[in-house]
């Protein structure tokens, strides 16, 4: 006789825990090169993977046919979005100082170029995703590619502003 | 330099530093955060029902009381 059917949570558990494994590496770069942190010192990358793999943690059952890495990618780029939008970008843009080949660019431009050439996400999803027209998404990651490419020169050095020199 | 090229060249330069460490932790502080989740879900999907069932209850009481179905009275017309 067979042993009893291993119940829903006992399931959840053990895909859950072979999911981490196999992809918490991947989307914690991903979540580094997003939040531009220095890899081996990167606490907003952290909390942002552990935002979204407890969301996919909690919706293990509802996903079915659907891909647990790509539930977690979304969960990650949406808590990346409504960062920037709640918090208008403090704890991530004042950050000092941006690491890494994707320093110079605004968030928005990182999310897009992470998901299109970083995690191969089509630019119809990414555009689904961000909730914005297509061809927005397709000027934003040409610009990205550019700016990443050819990077201008820095601009001002701080110490040199007019505001740090005055007592 | 075409398109297809330079985006080669940027997802090199993208994935130039390899998968980052990931803290040990992070799978018990996952699940326990799942679970908390789930918790919070229940909680809202129960405190829903009790809702529903409690204005479902509200308004039989008061149909019962009041009979809404039955025809005001004819106004007095006694002058």
């Amino acid at each position: 006789m067979p042993g009893p059917e291993p119940s829903r949570e006992a399931r959840r558990s053990a895909g859950f825990a072979a999911f981490t494994v196999g992809a918490a590496g991947r989307l914690l770069h991903t979540a580094t090169l997003l939040t531009a942190e220095p890899p081996d010192a990167n606490p907003a990358a952290r909390r942002l993977l552990r935002l979204a793999l407890a969301r996919t943690y909690a919706d293990w059952h509802r996903l079915r046919d659907d891909d647990p890495y790509d539930h977690a990618r979304r969960c990650l780029a949406d808590r990346f979005a409504t960062g920037l939008w709640l918090r208008h970008g403090v704890p991530l843009r004042a950050r000092p100082p941006a690491h890494g080949p994707l320093a110079a660019l605004p968030p928005r431009q990182r999310l897009i170029l992470v998901l299109r050439l970083y995690e191969g996400v089509p630019a119809d999803q990414t555009a689904a995703l961000l909730g914005l027209p297509l061809d927005r998404v397709h000027t934003l990651c040409e610009r990205a590619v550019t700016a990443v490419l050819h990077p201008e020169p820095a601009p001002v050095p701080r110490g040199a502003r007019p505001r740090a020199a005055t007592p | 330099m075409n398109r297809a090229d330079r985006e080669a060249a940027v997802r090199r330069l993208l994935e130039r530093d390899g998968p980052a460490a990931v803290p040990p932790d992070t799978h018990p502080v996952a699940v326990r955060a799942g679970e908390r989740l789930l918790r919070r879900r229940r909680c809202a999907r129960r405190l829903l029902w009790l809702l529903l069932c409690a204005a479902a209850v509200a308004f039989t009481v008061w149909a019962a009381w009041v009979h809404p179905w039955t025809a005001p009275p004819p106004p007095a017309t006694d002058w």
